[in-house]
C-alpha cells in the first residue's frame, strides 16, 4: 500500500473540450439573464400565481446538494472513517462549487439584479431568507478553511477535526434554513410544516452524495485514474440508505397531511389528480428517483457495478429535481384557501389550479447553474491537488477506522 | 523627440479643432442646465447641485417610512419646477436626453434610477401650487443642512 | 371581535439596517455594528409623525351592501394608482384589488366582496422580506419600499391573501401616477392610498363605493373610539379573513 498522492488534473483535450462545452452552457445562461433583465419576467413562464419557477427548482437543488456533498468529508474527519479521507478534498470542493452554482441561479433570477448589494448590506433578521444569505456566504468561508486544513501540511489532527465539525454543524444549519424557507410559510396549504427542515436535510444527504458519486466516478473515467470497487460499494450502499430515508420522510409528510382534513384536497391534488405534478411525484420522484435506485443499489445479483451505480446516482439527481418541482411549483399551483367552505372566482385566478408553462429560458438559466458548479469543480481540480492519483482498493483501506 | 513633437502637434490640432467646432454648436465644457419655472432656490444653485442627493434620500425615507409629507424636497416638486419642454411643447420624459436630471447626469455618467418607477412628467396641480408659493424649509448653510439631516424628527 | 388596541403598544417593527441612515441621520436609534458598512438600526417609534399611538387606518367592508355586478372600487384603484389589467397579460399584470364572487358550498348563499392587502398587524410579508423593503408603518399601513426591494418574491409566497403582484415588464409612463410610483422588477400591492391618507384623504376605493350609493366600504381610524368605523365594529359582528392565522388585519368584513 503506497501513500495517497494527490495531483492536479492534466491538461488533456478531453478536459478542455468538456470545459468548452460547459462554457457554452454558462454563456447561454448569461445571455438569458441579460434578456430577462431587459424585458422583465414577462418573457419567462413565471407569473403572479407561480412566482417561483424552474430557476428556483435548480437553485434549491444545487444548494441542498451542496450541503450534502460535504458529507463525504464529514464522514472522514468528523466520524473518523479513514477510508473516506482520500476523497474528502473533492467533497469539500464540490460542496463549495454546487453552492456557488445554486446561489448564482437564485440571485440571477431576482427582479432587481442590480440591487444585489442591498441584499448583502440590508438585513431584516426576522426573515429566514436574510439568515440564509449569511448561512450561504458563511458556508463558503467555513468550507474554504476546512479545505485548507485538509490540504495544508502540518495541520494538527485536532484542528482538522474541529474545522470538520464546524463545517458539519454549519451545513446542518444551512439545510435547515433552506427547508425553513418553505416550512415557515404559514399561508399555503403545501408548506407550513416543521417536517420540511429535516426532510430537506435527508434530501441533501441523498442529492449531495449522488452528485458526488457522479463527479468522482466521472472524473476517474475521464482521467483514467483507478477507482476501487470497495469504495464504490460503500458509497453506493450509503446512497441507497439516504434514498430510503428521503422516501420515508416523503411518506410521513403525506400521511400526516392525509390525516388532517384541511389538507386532504391538497394531497388529492398532488397524489391523484394534479396532472404533471402527480406524474412527477409518482413516476419521477418515487419510482425513478426512489424505487429504481434502491433496486439498482441493493439487488444482490447486480453487484453494484460501476455503470449501475452511475445510473442510480443520475436517477437520484433527476428524481430530486422532480421532487423539488413538485414541492415548489406544485405547492404554488394549488390555490390559496382564503375562503374555506366557499366556491371562489375572480379575475386574479382565485380558487383555480394555477397553470405554469416553463419557458426554455428558465431551463437554460437553471442548467447554466449546474454547468457553473461543474466548471468550478473542474477548474478547482485542475489547479489544486484535489484528486488522488490512485483510489484502488489496495491503496484505500475503506474498512480502517 | 521627433515623434513626441508629432504627437503634440496632432493633439493640439485636434484640440483646437474640437474647440472650434464646439464654439460653432455653442457647447461648452460644462453641461447647459435648463432653466426652471418657479422661483429660484433660496439656498442657491450651487448648494442644490451639491446637496440634492442627500436631501432627496433623506426626505424620501421620511415620507415613505414615517408618512411625513411636509417635506421641502419632494421629487414631485423637483420634477414639476424643472420640467423641460420638447419640440411638441409638452414636457419631455426621462427617455429624452434633454430631461433636466439627465443633462448633468449624462455628462458625469452617473445613472439614476428614480424614473424607472417615478413619474417623470410634472403634475399640473403641483406646478400651479409651486408657481404661487415656494416650499418652506430653507437650509442655507452646510451646517444647517447637516443639522437637518441628523435631527431627530421629534 | 378582536381588540385592536390590545397589541398596539408593541414595539414598532421597522428594523432596517442602512449605512446611509445611520451615518446621515443618527436618529434616536439602537445601532449595532455587524461588520464594516453593515449596521443594524431600529427606528425608535416615538419619532413618527404618524405615530401608531394616535391612529390605525382600516376599512370595514359590508358584504351585504357589495353588489356582485359592481366593479367601481377596482376601477377607482386602477385610476388612482396607475395599474391596468389587460386581457392578454392577465396572469402577469398587477392587481391591487379584485372583486371575488363567493358561493357558500353548504348553504348556496352567494356573495361578492373586494379583496386587497389586508394590512395585517403581524404581516407575514414583513417577516419574510430579506431586506426590510416590506414594512408596516406605525399607523398600520403595510407598504413595499420599492427603493430597496430586490424582487425576490418571497413576500408573495408568504401572503395568505394573494394581495401582492410582481411587476413583470417595464411600466409605461401612462401607468405611473405622481402619488404611486411603479416600476419593473419589484413587488407592489394596495397602499391604502397612503399618499391620500397622509394628506387627510380617503382611499379611492372607499370614495368610489360611496359614490355608487352602495356604501359598502367604510374607511376610518380603528384606534379612535369615536370614529364611525370603530362604532360600527363595536356594534355589529364582523370578521377578519384567515382568522385562524391570528394576523389581526386592518381590513374587516361585516356580514361575512
Amino acid at each position: 500500500m503506497e501513500k495517497i498522492k494527490y495531483s492536479e488534473l492534466r491538461s488533456t483535450p478531453k478536459l478542455w473540450s468538456l470545459l468548452f462545452i460547459l462554457a457554452l452552457f454558462i454563456g447561454a445562461a448569461a445571455l438569458t439573464v441579460l434578456y430577462i433583465e431587459h424585458n422583465g419576467h414577462i418573457v419567462t413562464g413565471m407569473n403572479n400565481q407561480i412566482v417561483w419557477g424552474v430557476p428556483h427548482v435548480f437553485a434549491i437543488f444545487l444548494i441542498v446538494a451542496a450541503s450534502g456533498a460535504l458529507n463525504v468529508s464529514s464522514i472522514g474527519s468528523v466520524f473518523g472513517k479513514q477510508g473516506y479521507k482520500p476523497v474528502a478534498r473533492l467533497s469539500s470542493l464540490l460542496a463549495m462549487a454546487l453552492l456557488m452554482g445554486g446561489l448564482a441561479v437564485l440571485v440571477l433570477d431576482l427582479g432587481r439584479l442590480d440591487r444585489l448589494i442591498i441584499a448583502m448590506t440590508t438585513y431584516n433578521f426576522k426573515s429566514i431568507f436574510a439568515w440564509n444569505v449569511l448561512l450561504y456566504t458563511g458556508f463558503l468561508g467555513v468550507v474554504a478553511i476546512y479545505l485548507y486544513a485538509q490540504m495544508a501540511r502540518g495541520v494538527p489532527s485536532f484542528a482538522l477535526k474541529t474545522a470538520g465539525m464546524f463545517a458539519f454543524l454549519w451545513r446542518l444549519a444551512l439545510t435547515t434554513g433552506t427547508g425553513s424557507i418553505f416550512g415557515w410559510l404559514v399561508a399555503r396549504q403545501a408548506y407550513d410544516a416543521a417536517i420540511m427542515a429535516p426532510m430537506f436535510i435527508a434530501m441533501s444527504f441523498s442529492f449531495g452524495l449522488a452528485m458526488f458519486i457522479l463527479v468522482m466516478i466521472g472524473t476517474c473515467i475521464m482521467t483514467g485514474r483507478r477507482y476501487g470497487t470497495e469504495l464504490r460499494t460503500r458509497q453506493a450502499r450509503l446512497l441507497g440508505l439516504f434514498v430510503g430515508v428521503v422516501l420515508y420522510f416523503t411518506l410521513i409528510k403525506h400521511l400526516s397531511n392525509l390525516y388532517v382534513n384541511e389538507h386532504i384536497e391538497f394531497e388529492k391534488f398532488i397524489l391523484l389528480n394534479g396532472g404533471i405534478y402527480t406524474l412527477l411525484f409518482w413516476v419521477g420522484q418515487v419510482f425513478l428517483g426512489g424505487i429504481v435506485p434502491l433496486f439498482l443499489l441493493f439487488h444482490p445479483k447486480l453487484d453494484r457495478k460501476r455503470n449501475l451505480v452511475l445510473l442510480a446516482a443520475l436517477l437520484v439527481v433527476l428524481g430530486g429535481l422532480a421532487q423539488l418541482y413538485v414541492i415548489i411549483i406544485g405547492g404554488q399551483a394549488y390555490p390559496l384557501e382564503i375562503f374555506p367552505g366557499y366556491e371562489v372566482s375572480s379575475s386574479f385566478y382565485d380558487g383555480v389550479i394555477n397553470s405554469y408553462i416553463p419557458t426554455s429560458l428558465e431551463f437554460i438559466l437553471g442548467i447554466g447553474g449546474v454547468a457553473l458548479a461543474l466548471t468550478i469543480t473542474i477548474i478547482g481540480m485542475k489547479i489544486l491537488r484535489i484528486m488522488p492519483t490512485n483510489l484502488s482498493d489496495d491503496n484505500v483501506d475503506i474498512n480502517q477506522e | 523627440m521627433k515623434s513626441l513633437t508629432a504627437i503634440l502637434v496632432i493633439l493640439l490640432s485636434l484640440f483646437s479643432f474640437s474647440a472650434l467646432s464646439q464654439e460653432e454648436s455653442k457647447i461648452s465644457f460644462s453641461p447647459k442646465v435648463p432653466k426652471a419655472v418657479g422661483a429660484p432656490h433660496p439656498e442657491g444653485n450651487e448648494f442644490m447641485r451639491i446637496n440634492h442627493p442627500k436631501l432627496l434620500l433623506h426626505d424620501r425615507d421620511k415620507a415613505l417610512r414615517l408618512g411625513d409629507r411636509e417635506i421641502g424636497n419632494s421629487l414631485k416638486e423637483c420634477v414639476a419646477c424643472h420640467a423641460v419642454e420638447g419640440e411638441d411643447k409638452q414636457p419631455v420624459t426621462y427617455e429624452d436626453p434633454q430631461y433636466f436630471c439627465r443633462v448633468c447626469h449624462d455628462f458625469v455618467a452617473v445613472e439614476i434610477d428614480c424614473f424607472t418607477c417615478h413619474q417623470a412628467k410634472p403634475d399640473d396641480s403641483i406646478l400651479q401650487r409651486l408657481l404661487l408659493e415656494r416650499p418652506a424649509p430653507l437650509k442655507q448653510s452646510q451646517a444647517e443642512l447637516d443639522n437637518y439631516l441628523q435631527a431627530n424628527e421629534q | 371581535m378582536k381588540n385592536f388596541t390590545s397589541k398596539h403598544s408593541k414595539k414598532n417593527n421597522q428594523a432596517t439596517i442602512t449605512r446611509r441612515n445611520f451615518l446621515n441621520t443618527g436618529m434616536a436609534a439602537a445601532t449595532f455594528s455587524l461588520a464594516t458598512g453593515v449596521t443594524l438600526m431600529a427606528y425608535a417609534s416615538n419619532n413618527d409623525k404618524v405615530s401608531g399611538k394616535t391612529s390605525r387606518w382600516g376599512l370595514l367592508i359590508d358584504v351585504n351592501k357589495c353588489k356582485s355586478d359592481c366593479n367601481d372600487c377596482v376601477k377607482a384603484c386602477s385610476n388612482e394608482n396607475g395599474w391596468e389589467l389587460s386581457e392578454e397579460n392577465s396572469k402577469t399584470d398587477a392587481q391591487w384589488i379584485r372583486k371575488i364572487d363567493l358561493k357558500e358550498m353548504a348553504s348556496g348563499r352567494e356573495i361578492s366582496l373586494p379583496l386587497m392587502c389586508q394590512h395585517c398587524e403581524s404581516p407575514p410579508c414583513v417577516d419574510v422580506c430579506p431586506t426590510g423593503a416590506s414594512f408596516k408603518r406605525s399607523d398600520g399601513i403595510v407598504l413595499v419600499d420599492k427603493h430597496i426591494c430586490i424582487g425576490c418574491r418571497y413576500c408573495m409566497m408568504a401572503c395568505p391573501f394573494k394581495a401582492r403582484s410582481f411587476i413583470h415588464e417595464k411600466v409605461p409612463e401612462s401607468q405611473k401616477k405622481s402619488g404611486s410610483p411603479r416600476g419593473k422588477g419589484v413587488v407592489e400591492s394596495c397602499t391604502m392610498c397612503v399618499h391620500l391618507v397622509d394628506e387627510g384623504g380617503t382611499p379611492a376605493c372607499a370614495i368610489a363605493c360611496t359614490q355608487t350609493g352602495n356604501e359598502a366600504i367604510l374607511f376610518g381610524d380603528l384606534y379612535d373610539p369615536n370614529s364611525e368605523i370603530s362604532i360600527r365594529l363595536a356594534t355589529y359582528q364582523s370578521s377578519a379573513l384567515r382568522d385562524d392565522l391570528q394576523l389581526n388585519p386592518s381590513i374587516r368584513y361585516q356580514n361575512f
